[in-house]
């Protein structure tokens, strides 16, 4: 295994971290906006509250963890992506503000108005549609590189029907990931009505997310056939997601194991994300960038993997707590305890 | 949008974030320690009114935390956004603290969830109390690492360029650069005696506002205690970093100093104008540059004169400076009065006018960091890597950066409203009385 790989499969397992809890948070506020403005508020928030309070501000940890060890194993994707992105990024930048410092707002200092309610449900669902443009920028065919230098083609982009499949495919996939996630919680709080509305929800969301999955490899073929070839040959890593995606919607079809559903639904993501990123392999940005020539040094590439193993030894452990205090504590989670400052 | 004025929106939008950002940064890295001050102090003294205190500190300092972190987010994706030239060179080189910094801010982030959901969840209150001693490390250790990215740029080192080529690569030489160890002293002693001096001007502020609380006397005291120890290690601290500008950067001295001509025993310029080239109504001390530069009052100490023109930081930095440095000798002076003056029961210290002087002095050292980080950076033009590379070389090529910079002006905009409206309802709807007559009562209600 050279450097190259170690480097990218670190970074890509922790934006596969970012996805699964950010989805769980977004997807959580998306539902309860949605639960407020059809009058059902009162079955969900207390639920999303309890399990989003001590963990919000880590969701946000795993995206700066992604971008700043980017650039430092890839320093070149600073000038491409940096380059391209000013603007896409921006605005994601500006609506994660607005979303984590509202929540703050709200949750600690009492500032309760449906009006927020709304914007921050929305807002979960405007930012990982707009980082989700950043993989279809990767995939090449909207940047020319000219003699004033990059140059993103907005039109092309924003006309390209894959940019709004996988726009709709990361909605989905958030609101089906966060769906399976709470009623599996709600269950764990022995909190029957929270439990079968969000069920209904992770059943009518598996639809869209399985449609749009498949919808993008097939759009891939005319927009990247390199790209697609290989995601061909590996077939049968699609298949193994796709066993696991049947094995969690079964599961929460005959409201058996919720835990093990989404165990399985985790899986299906780190298989199908996986499999993504393989496939993509060499290329940072299609044709510009591969992981080869975008490589830092040896030296600095070393001293990262040992920083990241030193600081993994550090934050397992802290996670570990983190999770056995609140989201696996049986009187937290069924609130019979809050002992917040 | 020409190239001139990307690089123009880029330093304008770099210059706001940050502007903003350092606020909300400073008081994250200094409050965590308050609060392990006072909730110790009030295990040992078995007082109610420190564990109090440390627990409505704590609630205020969640809401500064949050907008600490989305613009630490901001900051963190605008360096490759506004300079990826410079992000690029630096990725290279420096990338080791910014990687290690996401994993101290990481490591902050769990256990501030966890500290503040498990007020009462522990029989022993030091158990709780040290869940905090991670807190407070992982927010100090982050700016630590920043620092040293920032110590990297303006004394770059652990590498060569050959032919354009960056070779000989050291990622830890290049973290113990000469402007490391007085960067991140000045920065940390300055945040924590910024935050004490914040939290002191809170507590005199509800003295004047009615409130005659021992709660509020027993803050000001300790908080006050605390600021004084502070400003004195960064006075020290100050001196050595003086002897580090006049080593490794001569011309930030010189232009912070208005010092133009090379010269043995050189005075210190305080205050003062500058017209067509001269220095007017400056107080002159003697040698006092040379004894700041080299402790020495005969000295060389080097001028602008020894730098082409293009070389020379604005001279307005030396406002900057003044302002910075005025601002720190008077909360010294201040702090230092109000110890003394409460330690030989003297009572102008209780008057008025001197709480006023106090709740004054919060703006005032923010005023001071600002000023402190804005001297530190205009200092450094034209260089973004001191000798290795230009700010107008690092920028992007991109002609959005001006409608970034309305779209973050107008975010910053309203996340310093939130704050202000949050913190300020957060407590006056729950004043401390209020809150130390419902915990007897809540006691009461065990006992029962």
């Amino acid at each position: 295994m050279t450097l190259e790989i170690i480097g990218i499969s670190v970074l890509w397992l922790f934006l596969f971290g970012y996805v699964i809890v950010a989805s769980i948070d977004f997807g959580a506020g998306f539902f309860n906006a949605y639960s407020l403005f059809r009058g059902k508020q009162h079955i969900l928030t207390r639920i999303i509250q309890r399990y989003l309070s001590p963990v919000w501000e880590v969701t946000n940890v795993f995206l700066v963890f992604f971008f700043v060890g980017i650039v430092g194993f890839f320093p070149k994707t600073a000038y491409y992506y940096g380059t391209i992105l000013l603007v896409p990024a921006s605005i994601a930048v500006v609506l994660l503000a607005i979303r984590g410092s509202y929540y703050a707002f709200t949750t600690y200092g009492g500032l309760r108005q449906k009006r927020w309610t709304y914007l921050y449900g929305l807002s979960g669902l405007f930012i990982p549609a707009s980082l989700s443009i950043v993989l279809t920028i990767s995939e090449g065919g909207f940047v020319s590189e000219g003699s004033a230098g990059l140059e993103l083609d907005y039109w092309a982009l924003f006309t390209s029907p894959l940019t709004w499949s996988i726009v709709v495919l990361s909605l989905a996939a958030v609101l089906y990931i966060s769906a399976v996630f709470l009623t599996w919680y709600a269950n764990k709080a022995n909190d029957e009505p929270a439990t079968e509305l969000l069920r209904k929800y992770a059943l009518i969301w598996a639809v869209p997310a399985i449609v749009t999955a498949t919808g993008i490899i097939v759009e891939l073929r005319d927009h990247n056939p390199e790209h697609f070839s290989r995601l061909m040959d590996l077939w049968w890593l699609f298949g193994i997601s796709f066993i696991l995606f049947a094995g969690t919607v079964y599961l929460i079809w005959k409201r058996e194991m919720y835990g093990l559903a989404f165990g399985l639904l985790a899986g299906q993501f780190l298989v199908a994300f996986f499999a993504y990123g393989i496939s993509h392999y060499p290329y940072l940005l299609y044709p510009y960038l591969t992981i080869y020539d975008g490589f830092t040094n040896e030296a600095m590439a070393i001293a990262l993997i040992i920083a990241f193993i030193a600081g993994l030894g550090l934050l397992l452990p802290s996670l570990y707590l983190l999770l056995r205090l609140f989201l696996f504590n049986k009187d937290y989670v069924q609130g019979k305890r809050d002992d917040h400052a | 949008m020409g190239n001139e004025e990307s690089v123009f929106f880029s330093r304008v939008l770099t210059e706001l974030t940050l502007s903003f950002h350092i606020i909300y940064a400073t008081i994250g890295v200094g409050i965590p320690l308050m609060i392990m001050i006072a909730q110790w102090v009030g295990i040992k003294k078995q007082d109610e009114h420190y564990i109090l205190l440390a627990r409505r500190w704590t609630r205020g300092f969640v809401i500064t935390v949050a907008v600490g972190v989305v613009t630490g987010t901001a900051i963190g994706l605008q360096l490759s956004l506004l300079w990826p030239n410079f992000m690029e060179l630096a990725g290279n080189v420096i990338a080791l603290p910014l990687f290690m910094e996401t994993f101290a801010f990481f490591f902050e982030a769990i256990f501030l969830g966890i500290y503040l959901y498990t007020w009462d969840r522990f029989e022993n209150q030091k158990k709780h109390m040290l869940l905090l001693i991670p807190v407070a490390i992982g927010s100090s250790f982050s700016a630590i690492f920043i620092t040293i990215v920032n110590a990297f740029m303006n004394a770059p080192q652990g590498f060569d360029i050959v032919n354009g080529q960056l070779v000989n690569i050291n990622p830890i030489l290049a973290m113990f650069t000469p402007a490391m160890p007085t960067k991140v002293a000045h920065v940390l002693s300055t945040a924590y005696m910024t935050s004490a001096f914040v939290l002191a001007s809170i507590g005199a502020f509800r003295l004047l506002k009615g409130s005659n609380h021992i709660y509020h006397k027993k803050a000001l005291l300790l908080t006050m205690k605390i600021g004084l120890i502070f400003s004195i290690a960064t006075a020290v601290i100050g001196d050595f970093s003086g002897k580090y500008l006049a080593e490794y950067q001569p011309e930030k001295l010189a232009a912070a100093e208005w010092h133009f001509e090379t010269k043995e025993g050189a005075p210190l310029m305080l205050y003062g104008v500058l017209e067509d080239g001269e220095v007017k109504y400056a107080i002159k001390i003697p040698y006092a540059l040379s004894i700041l530069a080299h402790s020495n009052p005969n000295a060389e100490v080097i001028g602008l004169d020894q730098f082409p023109e293009d070389e020379i930081p604005p001279l307005y930095i030396h406002y900057l400076f003044d302002l910075m440095v005025t601002i720190g000798m008077w909360m010294t002076a201040l702090s230092l009065i109000y110890v003394l003056g409460t330690w030989f029961k003297m009572r102008f210290v209780k008057s008025k006018w001197f709480r006023w002087l106090i709740v004054l002095g919060g703006p005032l050292s923010i005023i001071a960091i600002e000023a402190g980080w804005w001297f530190a950076e205009v200092g450094r033009q034209p260089w973004i890597l001191r000798g290795i590379m230009r700010t107008e070389d690092a920028a992007t090529s991109s002609g959005q950066v001006d409608l970034m910079l309305l779209l973050f002006a107008g975010l910053y905009l309203v996340l310093a409203i939130g704050s202000i409206i949050v913190l300020t309802r957060m407590f006056r709807k729950n004043p401390v009385e209020q809150e130390l007559a419902d915990r007897e009562l809540e006691k009461e209600g065990e006992l029962r």
